[in-house]
């Protein structure tokens, strides 16, 4: 079988990047280069996660106008709207960096799959919970079986067998492609899912902000964009250090991973 | 290619007819949980017409889960499989021959069992045929969709409960479409619409499954 194992070394001592990749961004993708550039850029990520999600959400709950239909409930889309946005691009970019491991058989591209499938999940999760909040006191339910609902717990399942089938493989390799070749198959199908749930039913409000305009107040669209790039930095720092971690499992017994405080230590 | 296709798909029928039994569960599990509802819900009429399309949808999908774990099990244990990866055909055409016979084993006897069941429903034969319909075209998209799923876990310590986890949530568009077809014949609407997106897809299933199915097979014999 044309295993990935074979072709590279288990444990490389040390990993210098060919003379071809200095300088080229596709060194980062040794995972040496990547360790080191991810710490490097991790406490920024944290900064700008506490600066602008402090901004947003004081701007959000302190600033921005009562909405005139909805009153103070509707202040929970400043968490809301954002975890919706990271759940579903958290997906399609496992996906990619899952197609990307398969093609080319680079393992960090593995591990950024794998690392973001927690924060998607987490994410899926406080969107539907902060949904439930929000539905309890406008619509008078916890929850309502509609497509959009509806589409976002089966997007939650799907991290969910995600996650279960990963944790379930001892293998890694053999761990990371499966997990690649399942959400390759689920990124297919959520268009698909999204649209069959949508014909069945729909009773969630449509998007306010779209290319063509918004209909939302000025204040509340900024506090909605400053917490969701909080988040979104928020997103960044806890894949990139779930992702070092996961370097540092796989890669323990590498001659630059032992040499590191933390492992040696 | 022709001969090994037909070659596969004797050898899974001769397998099948040596297990009798085997495939005769997946059909009494199928009518016992279409049972249980109206001992669940109550015996009314008017109730349970209205429930049906999605009762027997729902129990055809569970019925269609319980043979799966079985679909590669067995050629993984004996060794098949690896004939399968070394012969000249290309893998995903097996895989796709492998998912017919199971279907035409396991599928087809579900859809021929299904217009009974309705009439337990009180289905009128409009609807029972439509039932029949989308049953026909959607049950090998379960069956492709589990192939997948079926080779993920293989060997996996997750079992048949992770195949599960993994195949229901990306067979709900076959489930709204075939039990929507279902409804809207019985509510007097043309359920054409639901029948042709059915198709479609099955048709991108048998396009795209084989793929997924085969690149996992090769995951578990590395």
């Amino acid at each position: 079988m044309d295993s990935p194992t074979t072709a590279m070394p288990a444990h490389p001592a040390t990993f210098p990047p060919p003379a071809a990749l200095r300088g080229s961004l596709l060194r980062h993708a040794s995972p040496q280069h990547f360790h080191a550039l991810a710490g490097r850029l991790l406490p920024w990520a944290w900064m700008l996660a506490a600066v602008l999600l402090a901004a947003g959400l004081a701007l959000g709950f302190l600033v921005a106008p009562a909405d005139h239909q909805q009153g103070e409930a509707y202040r929970i889309i400043f968490l809301h709207v954002p975890t919706a946005w990271i759940a579903m691009l958290a997906y399609v970019a496992m996906a990619f960096w899952g197609a990307v491991g398969l093609a080319w058989n680079t393992r960090l591209s593995f591990l950024l799959m794998r690392a973001l499938a927690p924060t998607g999940a987490a994410c899926a999760f406080l969107n539907l919970w902060t949904g439930a909040l929000w539905g309890q006191s406008t619509w008078g339910t916890w929850w309502v079986w509609d497509a959009r609902l509806t589409s976002m717990l089966l997007l939650f399942f799907l991290y969910a067998g995600f996650l279960a089938l990963t944790a379930s493989i001892d293998d890694p390799q053999r761990g990371d492609r499966a997990g690649a070749v399942l959400a390759l198959a689920g990124v297919v199908n959520v268009p698909v899912i999204y649209f069959s749930v949508q014909w069945w039913n729909t009773l969630h409000q449509g998007a306010s902000i779209t290319p063509r305009g918004t209909s939302v107040a000025p204040g509340m669209l900024w506090a909605l964009l400053l917490s969701s790039l909080g988040l979104w930095a928020y997103a960044v720092g806890a894949v990139l250090s779930r992702a070092r971690c996961l370097v540092l499992e796989r890669e323990r017994h590498a001659a630059w991973a032992r040499r590191l405080p933390e492992v040696a230590r | 290619m022709a001969p090994a296709l037909s070659a596969l798909l004797r050898r899974e029928g001769q397998l099948a007819l040596r297990r009798r039994g085997e495939l005769l569960t997946p059909l009494c599990f199928f009518a016992l949980v279409v049972g249980l509802f109206p001992l669940g819900i109550g015996p009314e009429a008017a109730l349970l017409r209205t429930v049906a399309p999605g009762v027997l949808w729902v129990a055809a999908l569970l019925a269609s889960l319980l043979a799966l774990p079985r679909l590669f099990e067995s050629d993984h244990a004996d060794g098949t499989l690896e004939h399968l990866l070394l012969a000249p055909q290309p893998l995903a055409t097996l895989v796709a021959a492998k998912v017919a016979a199971h279907w035409l084993l396991c599928g087809l006897p579900l859809v021929l069992l299904a217009p009974l069941l309705g009439l337990q429903f009180g289905l009128p034969g409009d609807v029972l045929a439509t039932l029949c319909a989308s049953l026909l075209l959607g049950t090998p998209v379960l069956s492709l969709l589990g192939a997948l799923a079926a080779s993920l876990t293989l060997g996996t310590r997750g079992g048949s409960v992770l195949l599960a986890l993994l195949m229901l949530p990306l067979c709900v568009p076959v489930l709204v479409f075939g039990a929507g077809a279902v409804q809207a014949q019985a509510q007097g609407q043309d359920p054409t619409a639901h029948l042709q997106l059915l198709g479609a897809l099955q048709a991108a299933g048998w396009a795209l499954a084989p793929w997924g199915s085969a690149a996992a097979l090769r995951l578990s014999l590395d």
